[in-house]
C-alpha cells in the first residue's frame, strides 16, 4: 500500500518538472493540466499516508517511529503530519495544491505570464519533493514491523496542535505562489495593475492561515507548557512571525500597486521576501541551530539542504529582481503625505520591525561563532520591536484615511488633539486609579486608539458608498483587521501588565490565597486515559461569591516516557484563573502537591483580535461586486 | 513633488529609522543579552553586575534539592566538571523532566551573596533533546 504512495510522489515529482518545463516555455494549458493532475496524484500520496497512520501500520517506519495503537483517532491521524518526514510530505501537498488551484482559477488574460507562473510554481514543487522523497522521505518500510510503535510526541497530542501545521503551512507554503507570481511577472517585465490584482489574493491567501496558524500555536503554548504566558520570543515562534511581518507589509504595498501601479520593484521583491523567510523559518525550526521550546524533529543535515534550498531560490529570484527591477515602470504620481507616502511608511516600519526580530533571533549564533554563548529574551524586543511596530500603530487611525496622490490634511489638528487627549487620560489613569506603569497606559490608549480608528474610518467610508451595507468586502476586511490590531494591543497590554502569578505548595485540605482567589486543594486522584495515565487535582477556588472547580493534571505516557502538564483554566469573563500541577513534596514528612496559579487579564481580548486579523484576511479574498458605480468612490483599499 | 525629492525624502526618512532601530538594538543586545554561566565560568569571571539576568547551566547535584516556604521554592545545587558550584532557588513547579543529576538551565539573577534565584527553569525536553547551552559540557566530560 505505501509502496502506492512511494510511486504517487515519484509520480508527482515527474509531474512538477513536466509542469516546470511547459510553464517555463509558455504553454499556459498544459502547465495547468500537470499541474492539476500533479495535485491528484500527490494528494493520493498524502492520503495513503495518513491511511497507514490509520490502520497504525507499524510496516512503515515513519508510522513506527511516530504513532501507537492506543492514540485516539484524531492523534493518529494528526501525526501524519506531526513529524519531520511527514510534515515535509504536508509542505509538498500543500505546494502542488497552491499550484493547482491557481491554474483552475486564474484569469488575467495573460497566457505566457500564467504559464510561467505555474512553471516557477512547479519548480518550487520539484525542490520540496527532491528534498522530500531523497532527503526525508515518510514511505520507507520497516523490517521486521515491531508489534507496536514509539507513540507521538505528547505534548503534541493536542486538539490545537493537530490544526496548527496544516494552517501553518498554509500560511508559509502560500506564499510560494506569491513568488512564483514575483518571479514571472519579473520575467515579463510587467509588475502593474494585472498583475497586483492577482498577487493580491495570493498572499491575503496566505497572510489569512499563517494568521490563525501562529495563533493556534500561541494558544497551545499557552496552556499546554503550563508557564501562563502567550509569546516567549521563543526562535522558533520569531520563526513564524517574520514571514507574518513582511506578509503584512506585501498586503498593503500590493494595494499601491494595484491601485496606482506605483512600488512596483517594492511589491515583487517583497512577494520574494515573504516566500524566502517562510523557508528560513522552516530552516531555523528544522536544523536545530537554535534553542526552542518548540523544538521537534531536528536534524542538522536536512538543515543544511534547507539553506541550500534558501540560497537557491534567493539567488534565482532576486537575480531576476536585480536584472529586471530598473526597467519596472514608474505608477501614477504622489507626495510623501499621502495614502502612498502612509502606506510606504508602514512597509519601512513594518520591514525594520522584521530585521530587529531577525537580529535577536540569529544574535545568539553569531556570538557563538566568536566563543560566546549568550541568548536574547523579551526584554530585547520590549526594547526594540515593540516601539518600532507602535510607530506605526500610532500614525494608523490618521493616514487610513489619506487619499491617494496627496492628503487632505484639513482634518489634521483635530486627530492630533484628540490622540493627545485620549494619551493624556490613560496616562492619568495609569498614574492614578490603574497605578500600571507609563509604557502600560500608553499601550491601553493606543489599543483604545486603533478600535476608535478603525470605526471611524468604516464610518468614512459608509457615508461614501451611501450604506453601510453597500461597502466592498475589503472595507469591511479593513476594518476588522485594524480593529482586531487593536483589540490585540489592548488585550496583550492588560495581559502583560495585569499579570499575577504565583506558587502553591498544599497538603489534601489546604488553602492558599492567589490575587484574591482562596483555592483549596480538594483531593489529587491517580486517573487513566487511552495512552497515558495521570495525576489529576481537584481544587475549588473561590473569591467573593463566585466558585469554580479546577481540575489540573499531570499526565503520564509511558509509550514516550514523558510527561506533559495539562494546566485548568477557569474563565472570569474579565481573565483566565489558571492553574498548573507540578510534582508532590514532601515538606516535613508532609506531602504536598506544588501549583502554580496564574491570573492572565483580557487573554481572550488578546486572541480574538488575532482571529478578527485573520478573518479579515479572508474577507478582503471576497471579489468586489461590480455593480458598484465608479462614481460611488474607488474601493481603495 | 518631483519623483527624485520624493525618493531623497524617502530614503533619508528610512534611514533616519533604520540607524534609531540600530541603535536602539544595540543598546538592548548589549544590556539584555543574557550571558551563559557554568560554575567554572562563574568561579573564573566572579559575579555579574547585580540585577542583571543571566543564564545559569550545568547538572543537578544529586541530593541537593531542598525545600523552602512551606514547600513553594526549590533550592538545589548546579554542579558542572570544576570544583565550583552554584546554589539556585526556584520559586514554582519543577520542569517536567526536571531530575537530580539531569542537566538544567535557569534564567535569573544572583544575589550579592551568590545565590541564584531563578525566574524560569529549563529541563531536558524529552529523551532526545539537551538544551543547547549543556553541549560544551557534555563533549568536555
Amino acid at each position: 500500500m505505501i509502496e502506492l504512495g512511494h510511486f504517487a510522489a515519484f509520480l508527482a515529482l515527474g509531474l512538477a518538472l513536466a509542469q516546470t518545463v511547459l510553464g517555463l516555455k509558455g504553454e499556459r494549458r498544459l502547465a495547468g493540466l500537470t499541474a492539476i493532475a500533479g495535485f491528484g496524484v500527490m494528494s493520493l500520496a498524502f492520503l495513503i499516508l495518513v491511511f497507514a497512520f490509520m490502520r497504525s501500520d507499524f510496516s512503515v517506519a515513519l508510522v513506527a517511529n511516530n504513532s501507537h495503537t492506543l492514540k485516539p483517532m484524531v492523534y493518529k491521524i494528526a501525526g501524519a503530519w506531526g513529524n519531520h518526514e511527514g510534515s515535509m510530505a504536508l509542505w509538498c501537498l500543500v505546494t502542488i495544491g497552491f499550484g493547482a488551484i491557481a491554474a483552475a482559477t486564474m484569469r488575467t488574460g495573460r497566457e505566457t505570464f500564467e504559464a510561467r507562473a505555474l512553471g516557477v510554481q512547479g519548480m518550487l514543487a520539484v525542490g520540496s519533493l527532491a528534498y522530500l522523497l531523497f532527503a526525508s522521505s515518510p514511505f520507507l518500510r520497516l523490517d521486521p514491523a515491531p508489534f507496536q510503535g514509539a507513540g507521538l510526541n505528547p505534548l503534541l497530542q493536542d486538539p490545537a496542535l493537530a490544526l496548527h501545521p496544516p494552517m501553518l503551512y498554509l500560511g508559509y507554503v502560500g506564499y510560494s505562489f506569491v513568488f512564483a507570481l514575483a518571479a514571472a511577472g519579473l520575467m515579463e517585465g510587467r509588475i502593474d495593475r494585472v498583475w497586483a490584482k492577482e498577487a493580491r489574493i495570493w498572499s491575503l491567501a496566505a497572510f489569512a492561515p499563517l494568521t490563525l496558524g501562529i495563533a493556534l500555536g500561541s494558544y497551545w503554548a499557552y496552556y499546554e507548557l503550563g508557564w501562563g504566558g502567550w509569546w516567549f520570543w521563543d526562535p522558533v515562534e520569531n520563526a513564524s512571525l517574520m514571514p507574518w511581518l513582511i506578509g503584512a507589509a506585501l498586503l498593503h504595498s500590493v494595494i499601491v500597486t494595484e491601485k496606482r501601479e506605483s512600488f512596483a520593484a517594492w511589491t515583487a521583491l517583497l512577494a520574494v521576501l515573504s516566500f524566502l523567510f517562510s523557508i528560513l523559518g522552516a530552516f531555523l525550526v528544522r536544523s536545530g541551530v537554535l534553542t526552542s521550546v518548540h523544538a521537534f524533529a531536528v536534524d542538522p543535515e536536512r538543515g543544511t539542504l534547507l539553506l541550500l534550498g534558501l540560497l537557491g531560490y534567493g539567488g534565482f529570484a532576486l537575480g531576476l529582481f536585480a536584472l529586471r527591477a530598473p526597467s519596472l515602470l514608474g505608477g501614477k504620481p504622489w507626495t510623501l503625505l499621502s495614502r502612498e507616502g502612509a502606506l510606504m511608511a508602514n512597509n519601512v516600519v513594518l520591514i525594520v520591525a522584521t530585521l530587529t526580530v531577525l537580529l535577536g533571533t540569529l544574535f545568539p549564533l553569531i556570538a557563538e561563532a566568536f566563543g560566546r554563548t549568550i541568548s536574547v529574551g523579551e526584554p530585547y524586543f520590549n526594547l526594540t520591536f515593540v516601539p518600532i511596530l507602535a510607530l506605526a500603530l500610532i500614525i494608523l487611525p490618521v493616514v487610513q484615511a489619506w487619499a491617494w496622490g496627496k492628503a487632505d490634511l484639513k482634518a489634521w489638528t483635530r486627530w492630533a488633539i484628540g490622540g493627545a487627549a485620549l494619551t493624556a487620560v490613560f496616562m492619568l489613569l495609569g498614574v492614578g486609579p490603574l497605578n500600571i506603569p507609563l509604557g502600560a497606559a500608553f499601550g491601553l490608549a493606543l489599543g483604545f486608539w486603533l478600535v476608535f480608528g478603525a470605526v471611524w474610518e468604516m464610518k468614512r467610508r459608509a457615508m461614501n458608498f451611501g450604506r453601510v451595507f453597500k461597502m466592498p468586502a475589503r472595507v469591511w476586511a479593513m476594518t476588522l483587521a485594524h480593529a482586531g490590531l487593536g483589540l490585540f494591543v489592548l488585550g496583550a497590554v492588560l495581559e502583560t501588565s495585569g499579570r499575577y502569578e504565583a506558587t502553591l505548595a498544599l497538603p489534601v485540605g489546604g488553602t492558599g490565597t492567589v490575587a484574591g482567589w482562596e483555592i483549596t486543594l480538594n483531593d489529587v486522584r491517580a486517573i487513566e486515559g487511552p495512552n497515558w495515565y495521570a495525576d489529576k487535582a481537584e481544587l475549588t477556588a473561590r473569591k467573593g461569591g463566585t466558585t469554580a472547580q479546577l481540575l489540573p493534571m499531570k499526565r503520564f505516557y509511558p509509550a514516550a516516557a514523558m510527561p506533559t502538564t495539562e494546566t485548568a483554566i477557569h474563565k472570569t469573563g474579565a481573565g483566565d484563573l489558571y492553574v498548573a500541577l507540578g510534582e508532590q513534596r514532601e515538606i516535613d514528612g508532609e506531602a504536598r502537591w506544588v501549583f502554580r496559579v496564574y491570573y492572565n487579564p483580557m487573554v481572550d481580548v488578546l486572541y480574538l483580535g488575532v482571529v478578527l486579523i485573520g478573518l479579515g484576511g479572508f474577507l478582503a479574498m471576497w471579489p468586489a461586486r461590480r455593480s458598484l458605480k465608479p462614481a460611488a468612490g474607488e474601493a481603495s483599499l | 513633488m518631483r519623483a527624485r525629492t520624493r525618493r531623497l525624502y524617502t530614503f533619508g526618512i528610512a534611514a533616519a529609522l533604520i540607524l534609531a532601530a540600530a541603535a536602539l538594538a544595540f543598546f538592548a543586545l548589549r544590556e539584555n543579552a543574557n550571558l551563559f554561566y557554568t560554575p567554572e565560568v562563574l568561579a573564573e569571571k566572579g559575579l555579574p553586575p547585580e540585577g542583571r539576568e543571566v543564564k545559569v547551566g550545568g547538572w543537578v547535584e544529586p541530593g541537593s534539592l531542598t525545600y523552602a516556604d512551606g514547600g513553594a521554592t526549590m533550592r538545589f545545587i548546579v554542579i558542572d566538571n570544576s570544583p565550583s558550584t552554584i546554589t539556585v532557588s526556584f520559586n514554582g513547579v519543577a520542569p517536567d523532566l526536571f531530575r537530580e543529576g539531569q542537566g538544567v538551565v535557569a534564567t535569573g539573577t544572583f544575589t550579592p551573596e551568590g545565590e541564584f534565584i531563578a525566574r524560569q527553569l529549563l529541563a531536558k525536553h524529552d529523551e532526545n533533546y539537551q538544551p543547547r547551552e549543556l553541549k560544551p559540557l557534555e563533549a568536555g566530560g
